[in-house]
């Protein structure tokens, strides 16, 4: 995780109209909740809620250390820069590619702890303290990733732009148990638009590696 | 997006307390609503509490019913095996719903919060009622195929877009929700939204400072045997044209208990209580069906493009009771 | 040498090569035109107009500029001058402009979503942000008129479609009267809503001037020629002052084949600050930025013999345009040349209204148009009671009725029957309405698909070095379609050379020139060209070998002297002779160089055919017609209750001359059938009755196919050797593969269910309210 200090904000002032250090201590202390929390608020919250300093705001431009593929990168960015434009104009990974910055076509799909997300609405300050693989971490030097292999291997691309996206998604979609089967793999590839068409190539690929696991 | 400042909260009441003291501050958890809109300009807040440390998580299946924390991601109670196996129809709205990516991101709490599809609604540049009051709805007399018949008011037309909530309106699940005081109140999530009416732009009772912290629904035979259809234009990643959840608790070839919701088709998930009335006692057949399925769209009021609705609805509601396990 | 490419043995052209940029692009590696990290690089976002019609009655920038990092706001008040703009019809027809208008060139709003303001700043956040705060006052222009349909809007005769470029009324025969006397009479209205190309990456323009005069600019575009064609009479530049660069596309399906506004916009913010600009276009602005396929109406009235013999086909046509151009794809085109149709007429009406220019889309004309066709084909199958198949093969037309030549090559029955046998096609129940598989109607369609080969000619340049390896280059570009590996493979056979010693260059105007990736004609001119620039090589080798007296070929005549695997030898004493890199060592240098240029209708029949082809009869060379043929064959399952359509199996069998890298030709059909798919069951842009606005302009509701939409595919080439083409023998596939097959989808559904939609796309309301069999 984070060390506090990492969002601090630099110039030392706060969200206009957001609250501020202070207001936060004002505003938690005193306070003890247990009693009428909900179960699941658990009394451990409420308990690190009466211990635990104020969580502290970041606003403007702000520290923040971003585990990519292994190596911890340092990077100053405001709050609202997503993961996705962290990559692209931040880090020069540009492998997640921008489709739709909404989260409807899965070109900017990494995996965050494993887990396949849309790097597009996910924000740079919220990764902090996760493991992201993108594109560019997925080969061992070079040496490709069986589903890189695979793509290469069924054609499973034209332009190359969805490309990314849809291995980081075959990636996650093979060890989540996704594709055991072919209509089992459409599905679970659907989140991941390809305008040239490739589909079949796309199933052939994610198919082929899921086999190649399977046997072990 | 506007320059909004950020903190991670740690606790709940930091976090409501927070969200008290600042009127234009927003809950992020997953972020896939919240960021799309904010960068559509359709909302912008101020500071952004990330929710995501609190201790909101957690699947718990008991007699009484099942619980399930804010927190948990779409795919994660989407695939929970006592999800799956005592209520079906939860788990495929979820896994119908979006893509695998997107339900790795979003929370449940988040889920029931998202955002209508109206393009009027999802473009500033058009008058909307709910996203400006007093605009006006040119939805009314506009691009209304996939908006809603049921709920609807001279103010908005838009349909409620989550899969989810439909799931949870039939299988009377409550809600509950967190202050800044640190009290927590439950209530019924048919009694969360809000319909249109003159004031689409307030969408739920939630208040200001609340936060949902928790999901729970009871164990019934209806849960047990529940089943959500969604018949949409394209295969997958699409939104519902119109689904169906319903649930029913059939004992001797006749009907004990009866849930039946529909969505894609609501201002708000359309639970739809006479329905369920109707069918109590009733023999579980296609007739029995078909007759439930013509009273469940008896208060539609189709616009000019989704009078198809009226008819799917009731085909989608159909062929939902059609494919429920036999008991 | 052989000015025809002639297959080598051990050769690769036609193989299943693995592309050669494809570890580039399943690494990451490739880089896209938004994706240069250039120094000092600053932001662009567009602001536009909310209104559909009106006019800019004020513009305050002040809040925008006070955010941080902003550099400028450019606004009609103050973009840097342009030497032309394409707002006259002289300065649009110089620039090669797509639209008679640029944004920012006036108080005028013409539609909405229009640019009314360019926002620069240091940041992407802090641009999109100020984008937000510039305030804009409008005065409101009334109503606007959003389709042809409006009440208010003017059909028109436009005499001339595509902008100009085709003819808009073509007759021949008597076929109102041969229509009046037909004893079969069909007559169907269809309807195909706006389209959006949508390609994944999004319009991208990063410019740089290097010198006040001089501009490099990475941009998404399908020839980069035509980009500086563009730019250098919109800037007045000469063309060597401006280099543009696109070495990866990520697609374009035709919205990326002409020079929108976007980015000379993006130019000239550069210019006004003094920085690099990038500016990556927002998926809603990618709906009202590069063009769209028009909304338009088709009529076909077609007359035949009780055996189903075609005597008359009658065509209109009704779409929407621009204020400024007349735009309309051009439907009848297929209409008149793909079946014996001895009676042929077609007409365009068109209106203007408040939306841009609507552009080509893959495909422009025979997607929708051979939607229409053969729709109606399909109901002249039934009426008469035969096969679908055989209806067209009843019709089959022996030469181009459209223009009474010869075709170059035609395989079109051998598609019919080898995709009928793949299919299973006997299989099919004659009767429509009669197939259930549990809740499911099942139907099965098929439609022939037919593309031109279009006038092209490009240059290529081959380097070849004495240690064995290559270098060609041509300014062209690969959408996805696979130009880096085919021309590859091409240049590989004619250097004799393994694969992995060549490098193929392109997307760069510092290197030969090339045309548009547009109309299927890279594959078959670019691969010409670099065929032709290697004999070229070896042309060159062979005159210095026999002029070289220590050469075992001096002496001979160059015409006895062969070429294989890189050694020059005697063709009546194979023994004698050498190899390159000696000719090469003796005279001292490290390598050598050709140029050529290919050419279509320049084939081994008729190698001079383009050049006395009449240049204004883009589709004919040679005295021949020249067209790529097919059929695709469609299984759907129609729900029986919801009206849901799935296709379940799908078979596309193609003649389209010779197919240079089997692997990437078969992604090319399955590509373009998927896209046909889409149009088919899903793919619609609505846009507002009263703003004239779309109101889905985004992925999440214009809905294009994903994964779980498509079924197993099969995709064949029949062999075929067409000797007029161009050297290569090659048609082009790129858009055959969309061709029909809206129509084989429809006529599927139509067989499942005995009901007709000829309203695109079918979804499962129209399916349902259209009537399900009980």
């Amino acid at each position: 995780m984070t060390t506090p200090d990492d969002q601090t904000p630099a110039d030392g002032h706060p969200a206009p109209g957001g609250p501020s250090r202070r207001s936060f201590l004002k505003q938690s202390g005193g306070l003890l909740s247990a009693t009428l929390a909900a179960p699941i608020a658990s009394r451990a919250e409420a308990v690190a809620d009466k211990l635990a300093p104020p969580s502290p705001v970041a606003s403007g431009p702000t520290n923040m250390a971003l585990t990519i593929n292994g190596q911890v990168r340092n990077l100053r960015l405001e709050p609202r820069v997503t993961l996705l434009d962290a990559l692209r104009e931040y880090l020069d990974l540009t492998g997640s590619k921008k489709g739709c910055d909404h989260g409807q076509c899965g070109a900017c799909t990494v995996l965050v702890d494993g887990k396949r997300v849309n790097s597009c609405l996910t924000l740079a300050v919220m990764a902090q303290g996760k493991q992201i693989t993108t594109i560019e971490g997925l080969a061992k030097g070079d040496e490709l990733h069986p589903m890189q292999e695979a793509f290469l291997k069924h054609d499973g691309f034209q332009c190359g732009y969805c490309t990314p996206g849809q291995i980081m998604s075959g990636v996650a979609c093979v060890s989540e148990g996704h594709a055991k089967t072919d209509d089992q793999a459409r599905e679970w590839m659907s989140g991941n638009i390809c305008r040239c068409g490739a589909y079949p190539n796309i199933l052939a690929a994610v198919r082929e590696v899921a086999g190649q696991q399977a046997k072990g | 997006m506007n320059n909004f400042a950020y903190t991670q909260a740690a606790s709940t009441k930091e976090a409501t307390t927070a969200k008290q003291a600042d009127k234009a501050a927003a809950f992020i958890g997953g972020g896939t609503t919240l960021i799309d809109i904010m960068k559509s300009n359709i909302e912008q807040h101020s500071l952004l509490i990330d929710i995501n440390r609190l201790a909101l998580t957690g699947i718990n299946d008991t007699a009484e019913g099942l619980r399930i924390g804010t927190l948990e991601h779409m795919s994660t109670v989407g695939e929970h095996p006592q999800v799956v196996q005592n209520y079906p129809a939860i788990s495929e709205s979820l896994l119908l719903s979006a893509s695998p990516q997107l339900r790795n991101m979003a929370t449940m709490g988040g889920n029931l919060l998202q955002k209508t599809r109206c393009g009027y609604y999802r473009d500033v540049a058009f008058p909307c009622n709910k996203r400006v009051p007093g605009s006006g709805c040119p939805a009314q007399t506009g691009d209304n195929r996939t908006l809603a018949i049921f709920g609807t008011s001279p103010s908005c037309i838009a349909t409620n877009a989550s899969d989810l909530a439909v799931a949870l309106v039939a299988l009377d699940a409550r809600l509950t929700l967190e202050n800044a005081k640190g009290q927590s109140r439950t209530l019924p999530l048919t009694e969360f939204y809000k319909l249109p009416g003159s004031t689409p732009n307030i969408e739920t009772h939630l208040q200001p400072d609340e936060l949902i912290t928790a999901i729970t629904v009871p164990a019934a035979g209806h849960a047990r045997r529940s089943h959500y259809l969604k018949v949409r234009d394209r295969a997958s990643y699409a939104y519902a044209l119109v689904s169906a959840a319903v649930g029913l608790d059939v004992q001797g070839g006749l009907i004990r208990s009866a849930r039946v919701a529909l969505g894609g088709v609501g201002t708000v998930p359309w639970r739809v209580p006479a329905v369920e009335k109707y069918l109590v006692g009733k023999p579980a057949t296609e007739d029995t069906f078909r007759a439930a399925a013509a009273l469940a769209v008896r208060d539609a009021a189709p616009r000019e493009q989704n009078k198809f609705k009226v008819e799917l609805a009731q085909r989608t509601l159909v062929r939902a009771f059609l494919e429920l396990p036999t008991a | 040498m052989d000015s025809i490419f002639t297959e080598q043995p051990g050769g690769v052209v036609g193989k299943p090569i693995i592309r050669v940029d494809g570890r580039d692009k399943v690494t990451g590696r490739a880089k896209y035109s938004a994706e240069f990290p250039l120094p000092g690089l600053t932001y662009a976002v567009i602001v536009t107009s909310p209104i559909a019609k009106g006019k800019i009655q004020s513009i305050d920038s002040a809040a925008a500029m006070r955010e941080p990092g902003v550099l400028t706001v450019l606004t009609h008040q103050n973009l840097p001058p342009l030497a032309t703009t394409p707002n006259t019809p002289e300065g649009k027809k110089k620039i090669g402009a797509p639209m008679g208008f640029l944004p920012l060139t006036s108080d005028e709003i013409f539609y909405a979503a229009q640019p009314v303001a360019v926002v620069v700043a240091d940041t992407l956040e802090h641009a999109q942000h100020a984008a937000t705060l510039v305030r804009v006052a409008y005065q409101s222009g009334g109503k606007p008129i959003a389709y042809y349909t409006d009440p208010k809007a003017e059909l028109f005769d436009p005499q001339k479609v595509q902008d100009g470029k085709q003819e808009g009324h073509t007759k021949r025969g008597t076929p109102e009267e041969s229509f009046a006397s037909a004893p079969i009479q069909l007559v169907a209205t269809y309807h195909h809503p706006v389209h959006n190309h949508n390609p994944m990456e999004p319009g991208s323009t990063t410019a740089q001037w290097t010198a006040p005069d001089r501009l490099t600019v990475y941009e998404s575009t399908q020839g980069v020629f035509r980009t500086q064609s563009s730019l250098k009479a919109m800037l007045g530049l000469p063309a060597d002052n401006i280099r543009v660069i696109t070495k990866y596309l990520g697609g374009g399906f035709g919205c990326k084949g002409s020079t929108w506004p976007h980015t000379i916009l993006t130019i000239q913010a550069a210019k006004a600050v003094g920085r690099p600009v990038k500016l990556m276009l927002t998926r809603p602005q990618m709906f009202t930025s590069m063009g769209h396929r028009e909304d338009q109406e088709q009529t076909v009235k077609l007359g035949a013999t009780a055996e189903g013999k075609i005597t008359s086909i009658i065509h209109t046509k009704k779409s929407t345009t621009s204020p400024w151009d007349n735009y309309a794809e051009s439907n009848s085109k297929i209409l008149d040349m793909l079946y014996a149709t001895p009676n042929f007429e077609a007409s365009y009406e068109m209106a203007r209204a408040n939306v841009m220019t609507s552009t080509f889309m893959r495909a422009p004309g025979e997607a929708p148009g051979s939607f229409a066709l053969e729709c109606s084909m399909d109901d002249l199958a039934y009426r008469v009671g035969v096969d679908p198949v055989q209806i067209r093969l009843l019709n089959h037309s022996d030469y181009d009725y459209s223009t009474g030549q010869q075709w170059s090559s035609k395989s079109l029955k051998q598609c019919y029957a080898r995709g009928a046998e793949l299919f299973g096609w006997s299989r099919r129940n004659p009767k429509a309405g009669q197939t259930r598989e549990g809740r499911y109607l099942v139907g099965m369609g098929m439609a022939t698909a037919s593309y031109p080969v279009h006038n092209s000619q490009g240059t290529a340049r081959a380097r070849l070095y004495a240690d064995g390896h290559a270098v060609v280059q041509a300014g062209a570009t690969d959408l996805g379609t696979g130009t880096y590996t085919v021309m590859t493979q091409v240049a590989a056979d004619s250097l004799g050379l393994p694969l992995e010693k060549v490098r193929f260059e392109l997307g760069d105007t510092q290197l030969p020139n090339a045309p548009n990736s547009g109309g299927s004609v890279a594959a078959g001119t670019v691969s010409s060209s670099v065929f032709l620039a290697c004999q070229d090589v070896w042309d060159k080798l062979i005159k210095m070998a026999v002029a070289d007296r220590k050469s075992p070929l001096h002496g001979a005549d160059p015409a006895e002297v062969g070429v294989e695997k890189g050694r020059l030898f005697l063709k009546n004493k194979p023994k004698k002779g050498e190899s390159y890199a000696e000719v090469l060592h003796r005279a001292d240098m490290p390598d050598i160089e050709g140029m050529a240029q290919g050419k279509y209708g320049a084939g081994n029949e008729n190698p001079q055919g383009a050049k006395n082809a009449d240049p204004s009869k883009k589709d004919e060379a040679g005295g021949h017609s020249m067209h790529s043929f097919g059929a695709h064959f469609c299984q759907v399952h129609v729900d029986s209750e919801l009206g849901v359509v799935r296709v379940t199996k799908w078979v596309s069998v193609m003649g389209a001359g010779r197919v240079l890298n089997s692997q990437t030709a078969r992604s090319q059909i399955l590509g373009g059938a998927i896209f046909g798919i889409g149009s088919a069951l899903m793919e619609a842009t609505e846009r507002d009755d009263h703003f004239a606005r779309y109101t889905n302009a985004d992925l999440a509701n214009y809905h294009v196919c994903v994964n779980k939409d498509i079924p197993d595919m099969t995709v064949e080439f029949v062999e075929e050797h067409d000797p007029y083409i161009n050297a290569m023998g090659v048609k082009g596939i790129g858009e055959i593969g969309i061709v029909g097959v809206a129509a084989a989808v429809a006529n599927a559904v139509y067989h499942a269910t005995g009901k007709r939609v000829r309203d695109l796309p079918l979804t499962p309301d129209k399916v349902l309210m259209n009537g399900l069999p009980s």
